[in-house]
């Protein structure tokens, strides 16, 4: 069952389009990793995929329903860009940061109840936060703020995890720990996951497809052959020589 | 001390000091949260203009303040979402011209024989029983709001992107959200005065924000103060013959330095 399926689509205004032709698509479980240089389009394409914008041509299916007439958000858990950039004052504990997550599913005006505590309690604990869940954000470390963050999306219990470049700002040990998780959420949970991601040869462990973008796609397909290949060349425009890392400097 | 209760005036008042002091720091929770404090200071000049035409064309004060409110707010955000102009620069725009219009109007209305002093730094021990039943009216209906769309609320202030991902109707939520404060504006100024209405609407919730653990705890405690400091200012206000607006905020900024170095004290004694 196609979770994602883009066809075609092109986003930008008139001559200057930031995405051209794109189509790919992914599968129920899978964990796609979407990685390109600077400027490439892969935010704009998340954007796209959770309705922040439409595109100028092509078509976008979530679930198999256009992404315009798609209403059915509980089922997409979204962690954004710089999402531990957040305003460190705000007075929030993880609690409360957490069941946000439900509130899509709530619907206006209702208040959350034992079942959406209990699915808060569920996250927490999934991603080894549950002793933290009276501390305030603003005081966690961002390894932990980032695990806060994976809670509230898997809260409103999706069906597809959507991270746009959520390491930043990680040091490598909560990097390995953050990749850990995910591997460990599509594993065990059976998550579909789409990753976007500068850091290619990390997340290329553990994801089971890789689609390469740079406005255009270039490549989509299994890890392995990306790393052999020369597509790494052709999307970063020089020379690319991997250099494997454990996570540990 | 229970004199006060004698005076149907002083009753109003305390009343109406009630609702305004429940439901200023309700909605400047979110203002101060998303960085909009300027807002209600901004809105608040702009009722000037807005009591201005009503006093001159005889339309309801309320009424006049809270649709003059309203379309500066409004336009202010098109003008932001559309002409990508910076945001506190419009809300200046918006407070000169509105203060400017208010002056010339005013100063027709001064020979009409109205007082704008009353208008801009509140005449609470004024209100008559109509006011009290209107202002009383509104913060109930905006409190009701607040109340229904609390989740929303903070879901929006504290991640707008995540709440649109979430498929809340973010668009429409923020344009009731310029109603709520429009309205509150315009009945805490008939209660603080114009130029006082701001203040009353952060000062409570940067206490609260001094105190609180949670964001639960920074909107009751921000609620508690405003109630607080309001009703204490009244009474303050009657004994010591002052403004009641005025002496209503110095209380609130006392109480803000209070915490503050209590607050201060505390960090640096956990510090030893």
């Amino acid at each position: 069952m196609k979770v994602v399926d883009i066809r075609g689509v092109s986003y930008g205004y008139g001559q200057n389009l930031v995405l051209k032709d794109v189509s790919l698509a992914v599968e129920k479980g899978d964990a796609l990793a979407l990685i390109g240089p600077n400027g490439a389009g892969k935010t704009t394409l998340v954007k796209l995929l959770l309705g922040l914008g439409r595109p100028v041509a092509g078509e976008i299916k979530l679930f198999g329903t256009a992404v315009e007439k798609f209403r059915d958000w509980s089922r997409v858990g979204y962690i954004p860009q710089k999402a531990i950039a957040f305003d460190k004052r705000f007075p929030v504990t993880v609690e409360e940061v957490v069941l946000a997550g439900r509130f899509g599913r709530l619907g206006l005006g209702r208040r959350p109840g034992k079942e959406d505590h209990r699915a808060v309690e569920e996250a927490l604990a999934a991603v080894d936060m549950l002793p933290y869940k009276q501390n305030l954000l603003g005081r966690l470390s961002g390894g932990q703020q980032q695990r806060v963050f994976i809670a509230r999306a898997l809260a409103g219990r999706p069906q597809l995890l959507v991270l746009d470049e959520p390491v930043a700002g990680l040091d490598a040990p909560a990097l390995e720990g953050f990749y850990a998780l995910l591997a460990r959420l599509n594993r065990e949970q059976g998550l579909t996951i789409m990753i976007v991601s500068h850091d290619t040869g990390a997340v290329a462990r553990w994801v089971n497809r890789v689609a390469c973008l740079n406005q255009t796609l270039l490549y989509y397909g299994e890890p392995e052959q990306l790393l052999s290949g020369e597509s790494l060349t052709a999307l970063y425009g020089a020379p690319v020589r991997l250099v494997a890392h454990t996570g540990r400097l | 001390m229970l004199a006060l209760f004698q005076y149907d005036f002083m009753l109003r008042a305390l009343l109406a000091g009630l609702a305004v002091g429940c439901v200023c720091p309700a909605v400047g929770v979110f203002l101060v949260l998303r960085r909009y404090s300027f807002l209600a200071e901004t809105l608040a000049h702009v009722s000037l203009a807005g009591l201005a035409i009503g006093l001159l064309l005889g339309i309801l004060p309320f009424a006049a303040t809270f649709f003059t409110a309203l379309i500066a707010a409004v336009a202010v955000e098109i003008l932001r979402a559309r002409e990508n102009l910076y945001n506190d620069a419009l809300l200046a725009l918006a407070m000169s011209g509105g203060l400017a219009l208010a002056v010339v109007l005013f100063s027709y209305s001064q020979k009409l024989g109205v007082d704008a002093m009353g208008y801009l730094f509140g005449s609470i021990l004024t209100l008559t029983p109509g006011d009290l039943w209107l202002i009383t009216a509104v913060a109930a209906l905006v409190l009701a709001a607040v109340a229904f769309l609390y989740k929303e609320l903070y879901f929006i202030s504290f991640d707008e992107e995540c709440a649109r991902v979430a498929g809340l109707p973010v668009h429409k939520i923020n344009f009731v959200f310029i109603f709520l404060v429009a309205g509150t504006v315009s009945v805490a100024v008939r209660v603080v005065g114009a130029l006082l209405v701001g203040a009353l609407m952060v000062i409570p919730v940067l206490i609260a924000l001094l105190l609180a653990g949670s964001f639960g705890q920074a909107f009751r405690y921000a609620v508690g103060t405003g109630v607080a400091v309001t009703l204490a200012g009244l009474i303050a206000s009657y004994y010591l013959g002052t403004a009641s607006g005025g002496t209503i905020v110095l209380l609130a900024v006392a109480l803000f330095v209070l915490v503050l170095a209590g607050s201060r004290i505390k960090g640096l004694l956990q510090r030893r």
